[in-house]
């Protein structure tokens, strides 16, 4: 090659001003997608319920239509047997969400898929047949995390550690786990294959609400967790 | 000039001396990281081992923060060693940046020992502020937030006042916006919610945008002043490259933020826009190559720090390799609905930080090394050049046989946990218990120890090489292209 200017393409001022416009429009496309993905995942939003979804069963089931697992929200059933109003329910989540954070829960865990791998996601473990029975869940897994030093749940001799929570806590983390379990999260975990939640009587019904494939109607709409 | 082969400051310019310090962190906090890491192996095969004193997260949280800090420290290194040479002008306001550098690293050691002696905290706000923050990666607490956020605005003052006042190149301007990005972007990580969807879509715009977009371009930029430094190319040819780099690396890397939003909560586009674009952020890693192997050529080899340039060559494939093969590999939302969270991860991890980063700041250590030793010889026939050689295969070896490693047993917990047993508490039980996935973890941990060996030579080596050189620096004839 000579010392002589480079052709047009191989220019230097050119690529500066395609790094600029390149850089620039990809922002702006962000920006946009941001504000609208805020629709879809503030609590109440289209994907992520209101943190009064702690009132409501909560299921994950293989939807047919769209192919992939997702929440089913059912009848009134109250955590600790308690109805909570929005506010009352946040505060429990929030405190839960907390604990969850002091405690390094990521430092193991998984949520959603993020975090550590040294033991079991936790997305969708409200929902684990792990824990027994529907009846038994609540308090199974308040013991469990209050003391996990000596209970079966533990495998390959990995134990998680006792990490002083105390039982207030660990019913907020109970909530914030019931509460992310109803996050719509596009079929993450696939297969799971949920705690048997059906109840004695046939009357009981699961519904999943009509939802619309965003990729069919560019963008107007997603799949909700369904309310009743 | 002081005695060949003698270590003296009086080598180096401000913002070298100054570079030496955060370099001089960077490798202790680099030991901390291998350490730290290797407990955390061990408990895969032994859980017994510290149970209840350093548990597996308390480990692990000081195994990835450790490497955060000093890949960050090796930057700021890194960004102090090049800035008098680019601006031409010494470091403004030098006495506050040497003052920040030892309140950040006070701040560092306390964090630390609070993840290791006080470890977790009540449900409370106050943990968050004071504790630890329990989100990945940037665990620290708030408190430690804010003076990071008050260092790195003092280091940016220092870039973008020095560039000022002398001249702005063409890596000095793009490394201003590039820092005025990334330290723009901690800011989105400062946050309490409850909501985990909120948490995360933030908490990626710190993460990803760091380590695939803005940390890129940084190492473009110092690798770019390294390659005129050991090679001699031309500013002009490496300028034009770094322009096409950015373009690639941020027209690919910003909308490939989407490949985090997959599955936590947020809308189905998403899929689409995060799978296209991620598939595209391999290709500026193979530009990089192109051009690191294609100026090698031209240059014949022929440089004046073979360590610095075998790991620049190492950068170069290791980025390539561990952030776009390994990257793509699972970054397609078909894929990555099995994949995503499992050994598959942890196996990217590994070879991307460090074939992309790691690489690069021990790149400049040998540079450090070099000119504090008077700028001694570092060419063909350095006396006991075989430590540097050894360092380099050991932890590659050990590197590639921890990834190699992970990744099987990424495959057999995808196949078993994840698509046969869907993720349940039993299933990522069951597929922990595989026997493919416990020899992934054995031969995970030798690949450590082997590591861990190339990490002790690199120090070795790094303290003692061109001690007893007496030959100065092979000088560079400019580039026939």
């Amino acid at each position: 090659m000579s010392q002589s200017q480079p052709v047009w393409w191989a220019s230097e001022s050119l690529w500066r001003k395609v790094a600029i416009w390149v850089t620039g429009g990809s922002l702006v496309a962000l920006i946009f997608l941001t504000f609208d993905t805020m629709a879809y995942i503030k609590a109440g939003g289209i994907n992520v319920p209101a943190y009064s979804i702690i009132n409501k069963r909560v299921g994950y089931e293989f939807n047919e239509e769209h192919n992939r697992y997702e929440p089913v929200i059912g009848p009134d059933e109250p955590l600790f047997g308690k109805m909570l109003s929005e506010e009352e329910a946040k505060e429990l989540v929030s405190k839960g969400k907390l604990n969850v954070q002091a405690k390094n829960c990521m430092g193991c865990h998984t949520l959603m898929g993020n975090g550590s791998y040294y033991a079991p996601d936790l997305t969708k473990s409200w929902l684990d047949p792990a824990w027994g029975s529907k009846e038994i869940r609540e308090d199974q897994m308040v013991a469990f995390i209050m003391d996990p030093s000596d209970k079966l749940h533990n495998g390959l001799g990995r134990k998680m550690p006792r990490l002083g929570i105390t039982e207030e806590e660990a019913r907020a983390t109970v909530a914030f786990l019931k509460w992310m379990s109803a996050i719509n999260t596009m079929g993450f975990p696939h297969n799971f294959k949920a705690i048997d939640q059906s109840d004695p009587e046939p009357s009981a019904s699961a519904t999943v609400v009509e939802t619309v494939d965003v990729m069919d109607t560019g963008g107007a709409a997603d799949n909700a967790p369904a309310q009743q | 000039m002081a005695t060949l082969g003698v270590f003296d400051t009086a080598n180096l310019n401000g913002g070298q001396k100054l570079a030496i310090k955060y370099f001089s962190v960077a490798l202790a906090l680099f030991g901390a990281q291998v350490l730290f890491g290797m407990f955390a192996a061990f408990q895969y095969i032994a859980p017994d081992f510290l149970y209840e004193v350093l548990d597996f997260s308390v480990n692990r949280t000081v195994h990835v923060n450790a490497l955060v800090v000093w890949l960050l420290y090796g930057f700021l290194g890194g960004v102090y060693w090049i800035l008098e040479d680019e601006a031409g002008v010494p470091v403004v306001g030098l006495g506050l940046a040497n003052l920040i550098f030892w309140i950040l690293t006070l701040a560092v050691v306390i964090v630390v020992l609070v993840y290791i002696l006080v470890q977790v905290g009540p449900a409370d706000i106050k943990s968050i502020w004071l504790i630890m923050e329990g989100r990945e990666y940037i665990e620290a607490p708030r408190w430690a937030d804010i003076g990071i956020v008050v260092s790195v605005l003092v280091f940016f003052f220092n870039v973008a006042a020095t560039f000022s006042k002398g001249k702005y190149t063409g890596i000095g301007g793009v490394l201003v916006l590039d820092l005025l990005a990334l330290f723009g972007l901690y800011l989105a990580g400062m946050f309490y919610t409850p909501n985990v969807s909120v948490d995360q879509f933030w908490w990626w715009w710190v993460i990803h945008m760091w380590v695939e977009a803005t940390w890129e371009v940084i190492v473009g930029c110092i690798m770019a002043y390294m390659l005129i430094q050991t090679l001699g190319v031309r500013r002009k040819i490496v300028e034009t490259w770094l322009y096409i780099e950015v373009a690639m690396l941020f027209g690919s890397g910003i909308l490939g933020l989407g490949h985090h939003y997959f599955w936590i909560g947020t809308p189905q586009y998403w899929l689409a826009i995060g799978g296209f674009f991620s598939a595209l952020e391999p290709v500026p890693l193979v530009a990089m190559v192109v051009h690191a192997v294609f100026d090698s050529g031209v240059h014949k080899l022929k440089s004046n720090n073979h360590p610095a340039l075998a790991w620049t060559i190492a950068q170069a494939a290791g980025n390539l390799f561990g952030a776009g093969v390994w990257g793509f590999m699972h970054t397609l939302p078909q894929i990555n609905l099995y994949t995503h969270g499992t050994q598959w991860t942890t196996s990217h991890g590994h070879l991307a930080f460090y074939g992309a980063y790691a690489t690069a700041v021990i790149a400049f250590f040998y540079l450090a090394a070099q000119k504090s030793r008077g700028n001694v010889w570092m060419s063909g026939g350095l006396v006991g050049d075989w430590k540097w050689k050894w360092a380099l295969a050991f932890q590659w070896i050990g590197m590639l046989a921890m990834v190699m490693a992970l990744l099987i047993a990424g495959y057999e917990q995808s196949q078993v946990e994840r698509a046969m047993e869907g993720a349940t508490w039993m299933g990522y039980f069951a597929g922990q218990s595989h026997p493919w996935f416990i020899q992934g973890m054995n031969w995970r941990m030798v690949g450590g120890w082997f590591f861990s060996l190339g990490y002790v030579l690199l120090v070795w080596d790094i303290l003692t090489i061109g001690k007893r050189e007496t030959r100065p620096s092979q000088v560079l004839a400019p580039a026939a292209h």
